[in-house]
Formats: C-alpha cells, structure tokens, sequence
C-alpha cells in the first residue's frame, strides 16, 4: 500500500483516528508510526512535498546535482519514502486554519472529536480527529534591524529553502549576518553553490560564552562539536568572518545597497545587493496557541513554547505537540519526538497495548540527540539589542508598519501587554497575525519594564490562523440553526 | 537577484505571467522562486507605508510574498506552485475590495 494523495477537500474521510499537522521530520515520522499501527491518519501540509523545511523538496531533488547540501539533508529521504509507503491520507498543499479541541468533562477528559478546519484544492471543510498531532515546527527568530523590509534583505532560511526547493542561489554582493549554527551551514552550502560572499557579519554576543561553557561536557560528546567545527573551519577559510558585530542597519533606495555594522565602537559600510539574516529558530505557535493550548516560555531558548508532557501530550486533551514547535532540538531530534508521541497517541485511544521496551529505547535515544542543545542554546542566544531593537525607528510589526519607537510609547503610557497593544498600534494585526512580530514585542515590553516575557505573555491568537477566503467560508456546509442565526430563514426560505 | 544553477530545457517550462510581462520557470517550483529568479526584485507595496517588499521568509509566515494570483489576491506565492498559464500582478497597497453583483 502508499500514501494515498489527496488534493481537494472533498477527497477527506468525515473524521479520523490521528489527524497531524505538518509534514516535517516530526509529522512524517509521527504519521508513518501510527499508519503502521494500523491507525487511520490524515497528514495536512502546506507544501507540495514532503520534508518540512529541514528536508524541503527531498522527494524532487538528485543527490547527484545537489550533493552540497550535506549528509544531514539526505537523511530526511528514506523517512519521506516511507511516509509515502505507508497506509495513510496525505494532502499536500493544504492549509489547516482552525483546530477546535475536543470538549471535555469535568476531570477534563476528552468526550467527543477534535474538528479541524481545512482548505484544499480551492475550498474549505471541516473534519474531525479523535487526536491531533501539531508538528508545525520552527521558524526563524525574528531579526528586526533598520531596512530589514527592504527587497533584498531575507532570512537565511528563505536562502537555503530557495536553493534546495528551486535550485537558486543569490547573486551580486552577498552578505551573511546574525548568528547561530544554520547561518554557517547556509554560507558553506552557497560556497559549493558557487556563489561568491563578500563577508560574514557574526552578531554572537561575546557575553554568552561564559553561561555556555557550563554545557560543554554535553556539547563535546554530541556530534554537533565535529559538524560545528567543520563547518567553521570551512567557512572561515573561505570567507571574510567579522565577529563582534554589535550593531546593523541596511540602507537603499527600493532595495538594499549597503550594509552599516557596528563592531568595537566604529561603524563601517558594505556595498550590499543581497543581505541573508539569521538568528536561530523558535517554535512555530500559532496554531497551538490559537486552538487554546497552554503557551510557556522557555527562558534557556528564550521562546515560546506549548506546555508538553514527556511524550508530547499538551494541556488540551486529545491535542499533542511534537517537534520543534514544541521547543527546539533539531530534525533528528523532532523525529524521534514524534514517533514517542504517536505512541502515546494511539496507546490514548486505546489502539495500541501499554508501552515496553520499545518506547524506552526511544526515550533513551532522545536523550542522546538532545546533548549538545543546551551549548548552542546558550553560546547563540542573540544579544538583546538584536532581540529588542534600540533604534526606535526600527520597524517591528512588518505588516503594519510599526515600529519599536511606537511600541516604548505604547508602554510608557501604560499599555499592560500585547494583547492591548493591537487596540493602540494594530501591531501583531496584519496577514501575519504576530508571526513576525511577536517574539519583538514580548522582548520590548519585558525590557522596558525591567521583567521577564514571561510575565509580559505572547499575542493572544484566534482562528482561522492562515487565510481563508470569505467565498470558501461560505460555501461551507451550514446547519439549520447557524443559517436561522445569521439571515432569519431557514434553506428553504421560510421565516 | 538570483541565478538558477541549472536552467531548464526549454521543452520543460512552463510560461506565466507578470504584470503583463511572459515569464518561464521550471516545473515544480513556487511562484515566488520562480518570480525571483526572473529577476523580479519587489512583489508588492506595502500596505501602510507604500514601500516595495519582496519574499522574507519563503516558507509561509511573513507574508510579505503576496501577489494577486489570477484575480484572486493576497495569495502567498511562496506557498503555490508555478502554473502554466497563470496570470500574476503585483499588489499596490491595500487591494480594493471589488462589489460583486448581488444574485
């Protein structure tokens, strides 16, 4: 049996046993576990291929013409193979915008279905799940400096995600900025790619590596400690390394021309065509958050993140969290937590016996695949004027034009939190809905207030989460009550 | 600016187009990869301030990538796949709401 390929709504059974969410290491490993243990699944994705972001495109792409991106990325094919040989529903390019929990009884138990709404091939639908596994993994750390709007200027991310989804690589005067792991691995992989770096402006704060050095033992015993140096070594050889960034603005007219960096106190100016930003990842929330899971912050990663048991489970009944949106730990990492989670899934809908050994070892090999973490974590985290912007001129809210200036008004006049903030600024409002922003406000508000996010909190979110065409809404199947409700008649046109 | 690594044989493309100008991409690819290797460098105007955006992100969460997709606007171009035939523009602002003719 395979995969069966579902590319209109209609195609959709009326409920399932395991609906998940995102076709990353998570999802697929997640999915491929519970077709396996004869469970009915549906996996949703928006894109039109498996492998998430990490693995993008690895179902298209030939090793032979794109050796450059690395062992790590050819492993994510024998997972996708394997999702697409299993017994199972997979709607690519499909957008789940709303996740309705189950309702629960007073010991909070689950008493009916989780309903998910989706749109796919042009119209939208509501299905049903007993349980619901959100892999909705990471996305880049927003990195808000001044002229981060302009054409030309991306995230490194979107860079690598153009080179393994279409085989295009930036051309002109390319520059690198920001911090963490991905940013040297992208500058190694355009280097193979042929194209040419005018320089690598590393922002990593100086002041993290004492914290960090305190999870060194872990780091020197995960395979990160030989990735890491390789990479570093390769790219320094290459390339024009400038460490000790502690300031950047990008400049042009339409689009970016120059990059301005601050390091050691004295300015200098680069001719810039391309500008590639990056520092580090944070969960992808939004769909969590929306459909009322429990959100925490996670002080080490300095993110939010839903509240997860060990075995992914969220405080919605019925309603699990797995990968990196669930916190970061990497696409090996994500695999293993969603293959613990399908587990705990089925044993919670009575589909698979008590757990043994087998999940023990999974457990075990967590573990193993989390060491190392901690260092990055730490030795990455971004200096606070690259989490909240000092220049007030700098925009925040990409799609409302908000800027950090507005948002320390804001707060100074005594606006409590985010959630207040939209009423004031509209900021967090736009398409986005706070993708983009969210992280920056948190920052700016708990530091002028002198507290932790933690107490300051994240947007509140509501559905639907990604678009929805007002002519798909409508064109939804209603019952006689809602139509009753909203035009006084009923489908027959009686009063 | 982007280059492609390899360019498609001309017998696999598909043709579509930009604000009126016939463009070619390869199969398979999204509508903003393939917008951004034509050498397209801004998308849209922003809503706001009127200022040229272009894709940030590629993988679904800036929305800054959005275009109007056969009539249809604010589509995400990093989310779609190239088609051929299809007709994209760019978005100036804010999208005027056009009034359908009540039934």
């Amino acid at each position: 049996m395979s995969a069966r390929l579902l590319s209109h709504v209609e195609q959709l059974d009326e409920a399932y046993d395991l609906a998940v969410i995102g076709a990353g290491p998570a999802g697929l490993a997640a999915a491929t576990e519970a077709a396996e243990a004869g469970a009915r699944v549906l996996l949703l994705d928006e894109n039109g291929t498996p492998g998430g972001q990490i693995y993008r495109a690895i179902t298209r792409n030939d090793p032979q013409e794109l050796p450059f991106l690395g062992r790590d990325y050819w492993k994510g094919k024998a997972l996708a193979d394997s999702f697409l040989a299993a017994t199972l529903d997979y709607a690519p390019t499909a957008t789940a915008w709303s996740l309705d929990p189950a309702p629960q009884d007073r010991d909070e138990k689950a008493t009916g279905l989780a309903r998910i709404g989706v749109s796919l091939g042009g119209a939208a639908r509501r299905i049903d799940a007993r349980a619901v596994l959100l892999a909705t993994g990471a996305m880049e750390r927003p990195m808000p400096v001044p002229g981060w709007t302009l054409p030309g200027v991306m995230t490194a991310g979107a860079a690598q995600i153009a080179l393994k989804s279409a085989g295009i690589v930036p051309t002109g005067r390319v520059v690198l900025a920001g911090c963490g792991p991905l940013i040297y691995l992208l500058a190694a992989q355009l280097l193979d790619a042929g194209t040419r770096i005018v320089e690598l402006l590393d922002t990593s704060d100086r002041e993290r590596r004492l914290p960090a050095l305190r999870h060194l033992p872990g780091f020197l015993r995960s395979p990160y400690l030989s990735k890491g140096l390789g990479l570093l070594w390769k790219v320094r050889r290459s390339l024009k390394v400038v460490s000790g960034v502690t300031a950047l603005r990008i400049t042009g007219q339409g689009s970016a021309e120059a990059v301005t960096y601050c390091r050691g106190g004295r300015e200098r100016t680069l001719a810039a065509d391309c500008v590639l930003l990056h520092q580090g990842v944070v969960p992808n929330i939004n769909l969590a958050s929306a459909a009322g899971c429990a959100i925490e912050w996670n002080e080490t990663q300095r993110a939010f993140q839903p509240t997860t048991d060990g075995e992914g489970r969220s405080s919605l009944p019925g309603v699990f969290v797995v990968g990196d949106g669930a916190g970061i730990g990497g696409a090996e990492h994500a695999e293993v937590s969603g293959r613990i989670a399908a587990r705990a899934a089925l044993r919670d809908l009575g589909l698979a016996p008590e757990a043994g050994d087998d999940l023990a070892a999974l457990v075990t090999q967590r573990r193993r695949l989390a060491r190392g973490r901690a260092f990055l974590d730490n030795l990455y985290l971004p200096a606070e004027p690259f989490r909240a912007p000092q220049d007030d001129e700098t925009i925040v809210c990409r799609c409302e034009e908000v800027t950090a200036g507005q948002v320390r008004e804001a707060v100074a006049l005594g606006v409590p939190g985010p959630n207040q903030l939209k009423t004031f600024l509209r900021c967090g409002m736009g398409p986005c809905q706070g993708r983009m922003c969210a992280l920056t406000v948190s920052e700016i508000m708990a530091a002028e207030r002198s507290v932790s996010p933690a107490e300051i909190g994240v947007y509140r979110l509501r559905p639907p989460v990604k678009p929805l065409r007002l002519s798909e809404l409508a064109a939804m199947p209603q019952t006689p009550e809602a139509l009753i409700a909203v035009t006084g008649r009923t489908a027959d046109g009686d009063h | 600016m982007f280059r492609r690594l390899r360019e498609p044989s001309p017998s696999d493309t598909v043709t579509f187009s930009f604000d009126g100008r016939a463009l070619r991409a390869a199969p398979g690819q999204s509508l903003a990869t393939a917008l951004l290797a034509a050498g397209v460098s801004a998308f849209r105007t922003s809503v706001v301030g009127g200022e040229p955006r272009a894709p940030y992100c590629l993988m679904g969460v800036c929305f800054d990538c959005l275009v109007t997709v056969d009539g249809v606007h604010n589509r995400q171009s990093c989310l779609i796949e190239v088609r051929d035939g299809m007709v994209v523009e760019s978005q100036d602002g804010a999208p005027a709401i056009a009034a359908e003719s009540a039934a």
